[in-house]
């Protein structure tokens, strides 16, 4: 922007000089000649002209198109798999699993799907599972939660908000963790093998830590705190939300995963903004620095299938995915700041033409005069 | 005021009735500390946007809506709060100036004695003492002072800022009761109307019982001592209260004043209605598609979400308006309920300004403009039309005797002596008039055989028939004798309400006929040294229809005579003898010389006569009904058979810059009406010294007319005339009584001539008739604004019925001034009113309401399309506490600050080019295009934060370094961190003025933000049963993908909105651009040439360079050159810059430019 401050010159008038003569004892009515009460304080007046603009449609340019490139590089230099086990097709391994649902079904239906990865996964792979037509954002359901009993507060423990019905209680025992987000926790267990060139199947080491918010798993999600510091004992009492196998308090073997701090049940808990997500599961941590973390070759996902999405014709998928500092895999980023700054750059280029011939037609046109 | 009772209130004298309290209901718009906060909330919900907010909080409350009663309960509680506390404080500012008056001690007789109390104590039927210079605690009718005539002097300066001494009188059978104890014995019954405003009126009667005989005295004005007036030149009074607290005249003066609303309210409840359209459209739309989806259960209702036995078990129809309400709660926020708010807090701080500008002070009155009433601010912006009084306004009012003709012979006065026409007086010593009036007053006391009868008698009733007085103050006290003692002649000093009277009594001072003053009922002059008492046996006092006043004197050798003097046309058709057709002849000479002219006449009454006009008279003023009807009857009985003495002519020096002023407006395309009582020469002749008209201006004629259809005709003939020459200007002349003519039946000709004449001249209008004007050319189709200014009582009816109203604090008293909207000390500042703040204060309140409208649309649209992706569930995007605070806290102040210190344009260029002033005319900014492009703005933003946000998110990929996933209210937090930030640097590039509060409040605005949303995040809060937005704005920030989507969605929102402004200012710049550039520094100034780029302000001058030589159009040295170029309409003006840039004064371009402004 061109232009500078401009502190306003004194408008001609001289304050002291013009006041009725004489009259000390009357108080004269004059205004203050202050800058402020006569509109006179020092301001910065840009001016939008193509000359001032230019300069920052050049710059904007300029700046964008690297940006955006950079980004979409990183953006493209991520490795992400997605695999749909939903099983709706018959032609699917999960087809039977997906068929004879049941919530209380107490064999676990198994299914495995195979797959291959033609490049390897460097450093760290995060694993998610992801979900369609799931409204997680639905206002009813969203709300639908008592985020003082997750923190630990004893009272909420045995008298759950209201906000949690219809699964506030079960035949008289308040649920913990009650609400309609937790009791459609997501269960199917997901398990990654690798299958060697020569025959063996190894189990790929899956870490449950760290997939949540630290501030969530640290501040906002507490295990209540009872005279007795097994869970068990504390949470005597209460049920377990309808839908689930086991209570909150044998989600995990390990104590700082278990109960209301499980990462599972936190991750579940954030609901998702859209009716299509996927949620952090696991993370597959690299543990040489010579191989990759998943190298080339095949794969089996072996899946213990309780989920039941064909009611509301969801999806389910597994995404394998590296990440930069800027996230997953996302091109829009990029592409948006190559664009941007390439019209900004295009516009900036043809106002300098169009101006330079307008203005100079225009002042020489004045010089003849 | 209501009175429940009879329209008579009855008083005993002496003793207090019982009957006066609950006579009176009071209904003045007064808050008590009790009533306050009830009376103020329905005043509030009365309005009909507090009331639509009011019954979203109540469905709030009512129905599981999105979102708590506090997201619109805050505001609305913010917005009361607020307006009532400005209302509280001008209330309290009324209180302040009542409890000064209400506060002080009175004295009041009671049971025999005088007892102190306060004055708002004071009941109706008490008998009050008021001491010299006090003020009157309620409105007495006076009974008796310490004069025995019974007379005192007031001033009624805090009522109508007449300065003058009035002299009130008792009626002459109480005036005897001077003590308290003849006092108590009194019998008496006091008559009189029900309280009424106006302050010149006063109609009653008083019953004396004496000695068994009750005598009935009529009341009048004359009789009534207003509360606030104050007691002057007089010990001390007694007086009955009649009209106490509430219902005194003054009290009833403080009424609010009829409600004027400018364009910009009409065009901001216009836009209301199209949001409130938008709205229901929305909810409507929501409600249906809602209903669509849930027809399938697996939507409706699936496993992992179902409803609650209430939901499953409530009527369907109930269901559905539920949800409808639910919507409406959802979207409401499209009606910002921070405006109205916001708009008041604009009009009333930013109405300051006027007050304080020091162009609008005058320096010799001690006056700064005076704003009455900020509603109308903007509409300063907006006239068309102005209408402007001469008298006063346009001149001086400061009255200089000039000429005067005397029995067909026509005078001059040349150094305080009158001289015959033809005969020159070429005395030396014009520089000492003072000196030589001394001198002049000697000879003439010898020589006053040089005076005809004739003359004498003309300068005896000038000197006798008027209602001056003299400041007694001065006679008395050492500081009379001292000037005595060093021989200056002038101890008295006139006090007149009318400056023409004064004028007339100094003039006759001069010339040796000396009005000493009138004690009691004797006026006392000093013919040539010679002392002579007229016995004043009845006023006839001036009014505006009857256009002139009489005085009925006793002369010292017991003759009864009428002096009358007034308006020619009053006064000579009642003249049966005298010189009429010469002096008719020298009265047109002097109104053709700009001169006022008034006419004296005397009658000599037998005493038979006599007694018939004192009892009439005196019949006419003691009638309760109809009074006024029955004295202008008796008046004009008595001012017949007039003997013509002869006219004066006054000179009214115009006020200086009038000229100027006039054609500033012109240029501003405002047309100027001048609107005045004088007689047609007259004001022809003032209009053309004042530029009204140009002497090259064609002026046409619609005077005299006598009949219907000879002014049809000559309209038609006006008509004709103009469409024939169009191109020359035209001006017209009309006068009252063919006004009158063609207002009653040719009205749409009428205007057709008017419209297409630039300049309008009448003449010999009535008060009314000068409203009638007014209102004709306000209610016409185009509904232009229209502007009246004056500064007298007869100005008042056309200042209320203008749209805006403005007062000249002139000589005339104060009653334009309290009826105005806006005063002003002289004319000259009209020009700087309009075109500086007017200009201003449009700009500033129209894209305030603009933006208002824009940013709550930016607000609400995400919200909207959000339930495209949540099944109609009307889940809130943003959390409750952004929701409330969005419109409260974090795009308020901008806005505000945006709207008090804005300026467009410097005010000199404003000044200097009134044209500007046709950029915004005609409600240019809040027409239908602007405001849809602001509308379709705010839609296609909000639609890039969302779809932005949304296609950053949607794509279900993380956006954190660790893998983690963000939720729904990140995703709200988003869109809402792009909004507040676009929307605040929107207000940026439309802001051209950028004062240190800008900045600090726009960019605060944007830290606040980000203070804030830290802290309510970074905090588990107690007594919130949900803690949704735990860190989620932390985690948003962690993320740098976060921050480049909130980069680019901005830049791409604003971009588009750049390109535009720099198009449209260089492909079709408005003036006020143009003006702009030339404002600014020269090295801006010169932008079409890309050759500027040399002046070195650019970053990006080596490439400007770079373009210009590889197109070899700009050489070096042409780049270089120490031209300056500016940039006018049609042709840039090359300035040599005095040095090198990049700094020549920009008041050197200013003077230059001015010089060629006038060609565009």
């Amino acid at each position: 922007m061109a232009s500078g401050y401009s502190a306003k010159e004194e408008d001609g008038h001289h304050s002291g000089a013009l006041g009725p003569a004489g009259g000390a004892a009357v108080r004269s009515r004059k205004p203050d000649n202050t800058a402020f009460k006569q509109q006179r304080l020092p301001a910065w007046q840009p001016i939008l002209t193509a000359g001032t603009v230019l300069p920052a449609f050049f710059i904007i340019g300029l700046l964008f198109i690297p940006i955006g490139i950079g980004l979409y590089v990183t953006s493209n230099n991520i490795r992400e798999l997605q695999i749909d086990y939903t099983g709706t097709e018959s032609s699917s391994p999960c087809f039977a699993c997906s068929q004879n649902y049941s919530w209380n079904m107490t064999t676990p239906c198994v299914c495995s799907v195979s797959f291959s990865l033609d490049q390897p996964f460097e450093s760290n792979v995060f694993m998610y599972y992801g979900l369609s037509n799931f409204y997680q954002n639905h206002r009813r359901y969203v709300k639908s939660r008592d985020d003082s009993q997750l923190n630990g507060n004893l009272n909420s423990l045995k008298e759950p908000s209201k906000e949690c019905e219809p699964y506030r209680t079960n035949d008289g025992k308040p649920i913990a963790p009650c609400g309609a987000i937790a009791n459609s926790l997501f269960n199917d267990t997901l398990a990654l093998y690798y299958n060697d060139p020569n025959g063996t199947e190894t189990q790929i080491q899956l870490v449950k830590r760290g997939i949540a918010w630290w501030t969530d798993k640290h501040v906002k999600f507490r295990n209540p705190v009872g005279d007795d510091s097994n869970l068990t004992a504390i949470f005597q009492g209460t049920a377990k939300p309808v839908n689930w196998q086991k209570p909150v308090y044998e989600l995990d073997s390990d104590p700082e995963n278990n109960g209301f701090i499980n990462e599972d049940l936190i991750v579940w808990m954030r609901t998702a903004a859209l009716p299509t997500f996927r949620k952090l599961y696991r993370i597959i941590e690299k543990n040489s620095s010579t191989s990759p973390t998943l190298p080339r070759g095949n794969y089996t996902l072996k899946i213990t299938y309780n989920y039941p999405v064909r009611s509301f014709e969801g999806r389910k998928r597994m995404i394998l995915s590296t990440i930069s500092w800027m996230g997953g895999k996302n091109p829009f980023l990029g592409i948006a700041y190559i664009t941007v700054g390439s019209i900004c750059f295009f516009l900036g280029v043809v106002l300098l033409i169009i101006h330079h011939k307008y203005g100079s037609r225009s002042s020489s046109a004045d010089l003849t005069h | 005021m209501e009175c429940t009772a009879d329209t008579v209130a009855l008083l005993w004298m002496g003793r207090q009735l019982p009957l006066s309290p609950g006579h009176f209901t009071v209904s003045c718009f007064y808050y008590t500390i009790w009533n306050f906060i009830p009376k103020n909330l329905f005043e509030q919900f009365r309005r009909i946007a507090n009331f639509y907010f009011l019954i979203i909080f109540l469905v709030q409350l009512m129905i599981d809506t999105p979102t708590s009663p506090v997201t619109s309960g805050l505001p609305l509680f913010f917005v009361i709060t607020v307006t009532a506390i400005k209302q509280g404080y001008e209330d309290w500012l009324r209180h302040k100036a009542d409890n000064e008056v209400n506060g002080a001690p009175v004295f009041v007789v009671r049971s025999g004695s005088l007892v102190q109390t306060r004055s708002k104590n004071v009941r109706v039927g008490d008998i009050v003492r008021v001491a010299k210079d006090e003020t009157f605690p309620a409105d007495l009718v006076l009974l008796s002072s310490d004069r025995a005539e019974g007379t005192c002097h007031i001033t009624t300066a805090s009522l109508d800022g007449e300065t003058n001494l009035k002299t009130h009188f008792a009626v002459p059978e109480t005036a005897v009761s001077q003590t308290v104890s003849k006092l108590e014995s009194l019998q008496a019954v006091v008559e009189c109307q029900q309280p009424e405003a106006d302050l010149y009126r006063f109609v009653g009667r008083i019953t004396v019982s004496l000695q068994g005989e009750e005598i009935v005295r009529p009341l009048g004005p004359e009789n009534l001592l207003l509360r606030g007036a104050r007691l002057k030149n007089t010990k001390e009074i007694f007086g009955v209260a009649v009209y106490t607290g509430m219902e005194s005249k003054m009290a009833l003066n403080y009424k609010c004043k009829s409600q004027k609303r400018s364009a910009v309210e009409k065009s901001m409840n216009t836009f209301l209605i199209i949001y409130l359209g938008i709205l229901l459209l929305e909810a409507v739309l929501s409600t249906i598609l809602k209903y669509a989806w849930q027809s399938e259960r697996k939507w409706d209702e699936p496993f992992y979400n179902e409803k609650t036995e209430q939901e499953k078990n409530s009527s369907k129809i109930l269901q559905f308006i539920s949800d409808f309400l639910a919507f409406l709660v959802l979207y409401n926020f499209i009606i910002p309920i921070s405006l109205y708010v916001t708009v008041e807090m604009q009009k009333f701080l930013g109405s300051f300004f006027i007050g304080w500008d020091l162009d609008l002070y005058h320096v010799e009155s001690d006056q700064k403009a005076q704003v009455n009433t900020s509603d109308l601010n903007e509409e300063l912006g907006q006239v068309e039309y102005v209408f402007t009084d001469k008298t006063g306004t346009l001149t001086e009012n400061e009255m200089q005797f000039r000429e005067c003709s005397i029995n067909g012979v026509k005078f001059q006065e040349i150094n305080g002596k009158l001289v015959p026409e033809g005969v020159t007086d070429d005395s030396p010593d014009g520089y000492m008039p003072h000196l030589v009036r001394v001198l002049l007053h000697q000879t003439c006391t010898l020589s006053s055989c040089f005076f005809t009868g004739e003359e004498e008698l003309f300068l005896k009733a000038v000197s006798l028939c008027h209602t001056v007085q003299i400041n007694y103050d001065q006679t008395d006290g050492p500081r009379d004798t001292f000037l005595q003692a060093n021989g200056v002649s002038d101890p008295v000093e006139y006090y007149a309400s009318s400056p023409d009277e004064k004028a007339l009594v100094e003039a006759t001072r001069r010339m040796g006929v000396t009005f000493v003053g009138n004690n009691g009922e004797n006026m006392e002059i000093k013919t040539f040294g010679r002392s002579e008492k007229y016995k004043l046996l009845h006023v006839l006092e001036f009014d505006a229809n009857r256009r002139r006043m009489s005085v009925i004197l006793q002369t010292p050798s017991g003759e009864k005579v009428l002096f009358t003097k007034g308006a020619e046309s009053s006064i000579f058709p009642h003249a049966r003898s005298g010189e009429v057709d010469k002096t008719r002849v020298h009265v047109d000479e002097f109104a053709l010389k700009g001169l006022r002219t008034l006419v004296v006449a005397c009658r000599r009454f037998s005493a038979g006569e006599y007694e018939e006009v004192d009892r009439r008279l005196h019949e006419a003023r003691t009638a309760l009904q109809q009074r006024e009807e029955r004295l202008a009857e008796v008046f004009s009985f008595i001012e017949r058979d007039l003997e013509l003495l002869g006219a004066t002519g006054v000179e009214d020096r115009l006020q200086e810059k009038v000229q100027e002023t006039i054609e500033a407006l012109r240029l501003a395309g405002i047309k100027v009406w001048v609107l005045t009582g004088d007689k047609h020469e007259t004001a022809v002749s003032v209009s053309l010294s004042c530029g009204h008209f140009h002497r090259t201006m064609n002026i046409l004629e619609l005077v005299q007319q006598k009949s219907d259809s000879e002014c049809a005709e000559q309209l038609r003939r006006l008509a004709r005339r103009i469409r024939e020459d169009h191109v020359i200007q035209h001006g017209l002349v009309v006068d009252g009584t063919s006004l009158s003519l063609a207002l009653r039946q040719h009205e749409r000709l009428f205007m057709e001539v008017c419209r297409s004449c630039s300049a309008v001249l009448c003449c010999r209008m009535a008060p009314l008739q000068k409203a009638k004007v007014v209102r004709l050319i306000k209610t016409s189709p185009e509904k232009p604004i229209t502007l009246a200014i004056g500064d007298g009582a007869n100005d008042v009816s056309m200042i209320q019925e203008a749209n805006v109203g403005i007062g000249i604090m002139g000589k005339e008293g104060r009653q334009a001034v309290r009826n105005s909207d806006y005063a002003i000390a002289r004319f000259k500042f009209l020009a700087k009113l309009l075109l500086v703040h007017g200009h201003f204060y449009y700009i500033r309140i129209a894209t305030l309401v603009q933006y208002f409208f824009y940013k709550n649309v930016c607000f609400i649209t995400p919200q909207f399309l959000y339930q495209f992706f949540c099944l109609f569930s009307q889940q809130t995007l943003y959390d409750s506490v952004y929701l409330t605070l969005y419109n409260i806290c974090f795009t308020s102040l901008p806005v505000l600050v945006y709207s008090l210190f804005e300026q467009l344009v410097h005010p000199h260029v404003l000044q200097s080019k009134p044209a500007l002033y046709r950029d915004i005319s005609k409600n240019a900014l809040l027409s239908f295009k602007p405001f849809l492009y602001w509308t379709l703005q705010g839609f296609s933003h909000a639609f890039v934060f969302f779809f932005g946000s949304y296609i950053l998110m949607g794509e279900d990929t993380s956006l954190m370094g660790n893998g983690q996933m963000f939720g729904n209210w990140t995703f709200g937090t988003l869109v809402f961190t792009v909004m507040v930030i676009t929307v605040t640097l929107k207000l940026a590039l439309e802001t051209h003025y950028w004062t240190w509060m800008n900045h600090f409040v726009t960019w605060g605005s944007i830290a606040f933000y980000f203070i804030f949303s830290l802290f309510y995040g970074g905090i588990i809060w107690p007594f919130l049963h949900t803690q949704d937005m735990y860190f989620v704005f932390v985690q948003l920030l962690s993320s740098g993908s976060a921050w480049f989507a909130i980069i680019i969605v901005v830049v791409t929102c604003l971009f588009p909105d750049v390109v535009k402004k720099v198009l449209y200012r260089h492909l079709r710049p408005t003036s006020t651009q143009k003006s702009q550039v030339i404002e600014a520094y020269p090295g801006t100034s010169c932008l079409d040439s890309a050759c500027c780029f040399s002046e070195g302000k650019s970053g990006f001058a080596w490439l400007g360079r770079l373009v210009e030589r590889t197109m070899s159009r700009c050489d070096l040295a042409r780049v270089t050159s120490l031209y300056v170029i500016f940039y006018t309409s049609e042709q840039h003006l090359f300035i040599p810059s005095v040095g090198t840039p990049p700094n020549p004064t920009p008041f050197l371009v200013l003077s230059a430019v001015r010089n060629s402004s006038m060609q565009w």
